[in-house]
């Protein structure tokens, strides 16, 4: 469970409050138009932003004062989410453990996860040496070892192309929401949202509002959301 | 706990660098008692000094600029070798570095025999050209390696998008390498300002007269000739005013390049393939090189035939330059990356690494005769105090490669490391240190090459037994044994190129550049 | 840190000789390198002695005597060897030393020479020092130099002895047209060095025609290297002096066995060495007579020298002179 409690977060002249909870396990959407504030939501979550006021709480837990490393959650960003000097297998086992050996568990977990995201026999590439698509999935399969309870994708797989993207959502749901994770997936694209996500937000103005069910949300849109579905 | 134990490190670094420049100039002053006076000589000399070193340093980045631009856009065979030629003015003794500029430039160098066989008289290098010849000479390679290093960091994908948007070179140098000039060139020119300021064997050996005369040979004169000490303080403090005001005034104009994040990919460059611009890089390179290698290769020439059968003397001297070298880049990089990582959060701590090369190396080397001679035999500190001195005066230059490079990995990678948690050791191994590599490789070299190439402590601390190569050769001069001293010189050019070209290649094992 | 010092220390641990009194001598550097005269006579000293002879070395002259006033009466020096007679005064000033106790015996020096405190063991005449080959008929004066076109090398005087030299060479031999032969020199000087390597290095090299040097240079070129064609100019005004003596400090613990080294100091063990690895005059001529090729170089018919409290009083009149004539 992820809550809100009175948040408001401010980057420069835009201003974000966040008042709701999301429940785990499943996905849950974070749409609105670009500049709404879905990013800026996500990094205050994440950790990246202080807020002014509020409170985040996760399994009832409040983690507003923690740095990112040391919330009970994973992230993955637009880009930047592996080490180009590391390869695939050293960047998904950083997951699990910093210290520099790593054990005979950890190895077999690691290589588990990334036959699990269909990347075997190309542990020891470099990023680099992977198309993108072969990133996007190391950086999950290193959420996937992380196992933690919530996971915030701030448009990982924009970069992707449609089939691509879809193939790595499909393999989000196929992996983390049924682990039981929460995973809260920023995404410009409202189809993304009504595929995967049983539950949606809608940021719009600075102020996010939900989360609704996703179907019945598009079946019956606030004029808002109506507004921005149409362009 | 980690995070809080890393300022520490860069407290320990500047206190280190503060004991080595700060704390030997108050302690000359102090012992001075204060009475002093300056003549109009001492504000000539200092007119001279500034004139010379933003001559200096406007000229040599002038020509980085071009010299670095075609050495980043062009591949051809022996490039690596050419760079790594580049470093080695910048760490040959001065004499020795005169001497191969005068085989060229002198009165009966090459152009002198060119200009008679035409029919000419060649007037010499003496005077103010002499001097700024001379410093950029010994500071164009330094500079081009800075600039060359800020091309090397523009992410590939930046230049492939570029070339995908049709953009033509002019473009291409707004949008790309005026942002990355705009934040590596300012600190550039300070360090060669820097560098020139405390000049003295040059322009004492080509300025042709007293009106060449700098500071740090007035603080020579003030300290040897009248033991003026109050005046040589105040001589010294002056050079650390005006150096200080110039690493200030570089700071603020010098702004952190953040070009973003791109993938380790070979750049390749679709704007310069045209045949015009393949021209102009290839003659900034062949010139670039011929200036540069030309006295170089008169070194050579010089030494070879005296290499062989040297006094044993030297080859001990050799050797103990090669130890004290491996310990004090050692120590620079340490110190460097713990200023550079305390530069993150107090802009400060990068600053004081620049206090090395502020300093007046005869008031440094009073300073410290005059703090440890009641604790123990200076001779006896000789190496050791070498290897701090010399590792605090090359520390602005490994600072200068690695502080902006590690504000870029921070700014590039900084926020995966945070959500991974990496903090402590555990991000300087996973994500720094290997981000790093290639400045670290380039930074140890300097100061490797640098600590062989440096005189070290000055006489206070010379000891007959412990001379390093440089002090040696001066010895081997002093007895008229110019044909030893002219071997021992290349001897001293091969070490600190072997040196550079070792710690440069560790550093770029895996990089495709 | 650590290591690096432990490491260090073994370099610099010099082996010391069991229950052997230590007598320590600060000189110069090059007087203790392998090539100069610091091995024969160690070895000839401690022969006798029964006593360990240590040589510290401290750069040159004006180092050397830097580091004696900055140490003071704590100085582990018992002797200082190797200061010359610019620098005499400014020593003498400092009280660090004393009278020496050693009997001396006859001097071969061209002046008389009674300072009871500093005692000399070697000396030559400054001299311009020129290729025979490439210029035949050197000036014979310091005017006719002045006047003449020859492109001369010379040292700065605030910095090196030699050029130190030159300026009360200038000034003893015009006294008060001193500046006018200096504006004659100033355009033949092509550079003026930090110290005497640079200037020579710089005249073998060909960059001008005469560097400012010792008469006994041409004998290093015709003795070592078997080379002839190096030779020094006499001057009609004579040759200004450079003796280089040394003295026992006050604050010696080792008073009689410093003593017994200045005495030696004047003997053939001692000067012998000198003519071939300080390339100078020995203040006592050995037994044996100068090394053969000494008699090849020129022996000045005037040696000009100021006394030591003289030569300073002047110092600072005739350097704003020189400053004056050069920075125009």
């Amino acid at each position: 469970m992820l809550r809100f409690e009175g948040l408001e977060v401010t980057v420069g002249a835009h201003r974000v409050t966040a008042d709701f909870a999301c429940k785990a396990p499943g996905l849950c959407a974070v749409i609105g138009p670009s500049g709404a504030g879905k990013s800026t939501l996500l990094l205050a979550t994440a950790g990246f932003l202080a807020p002014e006021a509020g409170r985040i709480l996760i399994d009832g837990a409040d983690v507003t004062g923690h740095a990112p490393g040391d919330r009970p959650l994973s992230v993955l960003f637009q880009e930047g989410n592996l080490f180009p000097h590391l390869d695939a297998f050293r960047n998904v086992a950083l997951g699990l453990s910093t210290a520099g050996r790593v054990s005979a568990e950890e190895r077999s977990k690691v290589a588990d996860v990334l036959r699990r995201v269909g990347l075997a026999g190309k542990e020891h590439r470099a990023p680099a040496a992977l198309s993108g698509g072969e990133q996007s999935r190391v950086a999950l399969a290193r959420v996937l070892v992380q196992d933690r309870p919530v996971v915030l994708l701030d448009e990982p797989f924009a970069a992707l192309g449609p089939a691509l993207r879809s193939e790595m959502l499909e393999l989000v749901s196929a992996t983390l929401a049924a682990a039981g994770k929460l995973v809260l997936l920023v995404t410009h694209d409202p189809d993304d949202a009504l595929r995967f996500a049983d539950q949606t937000v809608f940021i719009d103005g600075g102020r996010a509002a939900g989360p609704t069910a996703t179907r019945a949300l598009f079946a019956n849109p606030p004029p808002a959301l109506a507004a921005y579905l149409r362009n | 706990m980690a995070r809080r134990a890393q300022p520490i490190a860069a407290w320990g670094a500047a206190a280190f660098v503060a004991a080595l420049t700060l704390l030997p100039l108050a302690v000359v002053a102090w012992r001075a008692g204060g009475a002093f006076a300056l003549g109009a000589g001492d504000l000539a000399a200092i007119r001279f000094t500034l004139l010379q070193a933003v001559l200096s340093a406007l000229v040599s980045v002038g020509l980085a600029i071009p010299l670095a631009r075609a050495l980043a856009r062009r591949r051809f065979p022996g490039r690596r070798l050419l760079i790594t030629l580049l470093g080695a003015p910048f760490i040959v003794p001065v004499i020795v570095a005169v001497l191969g500029l005068l085989a060229i430039y002198g009165r009966s160098g090459l152009l002198s025999l060119g200009a008679g066989a035409l029919g000419f008289g060649w007037p010499g290098i003496y005077g103010i050209t002499g001097v700024v010849l001379a410093h950029v000479f010994f500071n164009l390679p330094l500079a081009t390696r800075l600039i060359l290093h800020g091309w090397l960091e523009i992410p590939a994908e930046r230049f492939r998008l570029a070339a995908s948007l049709g953009l033509d070179p002019r473009d291409i140098f707004r949008e790309l390498e005026w942002p990355m000039l705009r934040a590596v060139v300012p600190g550039a020119a300070m360090l060669i300002f820097l560098i020139c300021t405390t000049s003295f064997a040059v322009a004492l050996t080509l300025g042709g007269g007293p009106r060449a005369t700098t500071v740090e040979l007035a603080i020579y004169q003030a300290f040897l000739f009248e033991f003026d000490l109050g005046r040589a303080a105040v001589l010294a403090t002056i050079q650390f005013a005006i150096t200080g005001a110039a690493a200030a005034l570089a700071l603020a104009l010098a702004r952190q390049a953040v070009l973003g994040a791109g993938l380790d990919r070979p750049v390749t460059r679709w704007d310069a393939a045209r045949p015009a611009l393949r021209v102009q890089d290839s003659t900034v390179i062949v010139l670039g090189a011929l200036f540069l290698i030309l006295p170089l290769g008169a070194i050579v020439l010089r030494g070879l035939p005296n290499l062989i059968g040297l006094p044993e003397s030297v080859y001990l001297a050799a050797a103990r330059s090669c130890f004290v070298a491996v310990l004090s880049a050692a120590l620079t990089i340490l110190a460097a990356l713990a200023l550079a990582h305390g530069a993150r959060r107090a802009r400060g701590f990068e600053a004081v690494g620049y206090l090395g090369i502020a300093a007046s190396p005869l008031v440094i080397g009073t300073g410290l005769f005059l703090l440890l001679f009641p604790l123990a035999d200076p001779a006896r500190l000789a190496l050791p105090v070498t290897i701090a001195v010399n590792a605090a005066l090359s520390l602005p230059f490994a600072l200068r490669a690695l502080a902006p490079a590690l504000a870029e990995v921070e700014a590039r990678h900084g926020r995966l490391a945070d959500a991974l948690a990496l903090t402590g050791w555990a991000r300087w191994r996973w994500m720094i240190l290997p981000r790093l590599r290639r400045p670290i490789g380039f930074a140890a070299g300097i100061a490797a090459a640098f600590s062989l190439g440096d005189l070290g402590v000055i006489a206070l601390f010379a000891d007959a037994e412990n001379a390093t190569l440089p002090l040696q050769i001066y010895r081997l001069m002093a007895a008229y044994r110019m044909e030893d001293a002219a071997g021992a010189a290349l001897l001293l050019l091969a070490l600190a190129l072997a040196a550079f070209w070792l710690c440069d290649r560790g550093g770029r094992a895996d990089a495709a550049v | 840190m650590k290591h690096p010092l432990i490491a260090a220390g073994l370099l610099v641990a010099t082996p010391a000789v069991a229950d052997l009194p230590v007598l320590t001598v600060y000189t110069y550097d090059s007087f203790v390198a392998e090539w100069g005269p610091g091995p024969a006579v160690e070895a000839a000293f401690e022969e006798t002695c029964g006593c360990d002879l240590q040589f510290v070395a401290a750069g040159d002259g004006a180092a050397l005597l830097a580091r004696v006033r900055l140490e003071g009466a704590r100085s582990d020096a018992d002797i200082v060897l190797g200061l010359d007679t610019n620098l005499l005064a400014a020593a003498a000033e400092t009280g660090l030393f004393a009278p020496h106790g050693a009997e001396v015996p006859a001097l071969d020096l061209p002046v008389a020479w009674e300072d009871e405190t500093f005692l000399p063991y070697d000396w030559g005449y400054f001299a311009f020092v020129h290729d025979t080959t490439a210029l035949e008929t050197p000036p014979a004066s310091l005017a006719a130099l002045a006047e003449s076109d020859v492109s001369i090398l010379i040292q700065d005087p605030r910095s090196s002895t030699p050029g130190l030299g030159l300026l009360l060479w200038v000034e003893a031999a015009y006294g008060d047209r001193a500046g006018e032969i200096w504006q004659g020199l100033s355009d033949n000087i092509v550079t003026v060095t930090k110290g005497w390597s640079e200037a020579y290095g710089l005249f073998l090299e060909g960059e001008a025609d005469m560097v400012l040097s010792y008469t006994t240079s041409p004998a290093y070129h015709l003795i070592a290297e078997e080379d002839p064609t190096k030779a020094a100019a006499a001057f009609d005004e004579g040759h200004y002096l450079q003796i280089e003596v040394a003295a026992k400090l006050a604050a010696s613990d080792q008073s009689e066995l410093a003593d017994q080294f200045l005495a030696f100091m004047l003997t053939d063990g001692f000067q012998g060495v000198i003519p071939t690895t300080n390339w100078m005059y020995p203040a006592v001529t050995p037994e044996s007579g100068l090394p053969e090729g000494f008699e090849t170089l020129i022996t000045p018919e005037t040696a000009l020298l100021f006394p030591a409290d003289e030569a300073a009083a002047r110092r600072d009149a005739a350097l704003a002179s020189w400053l004056g004539a050069l920075s125009q």
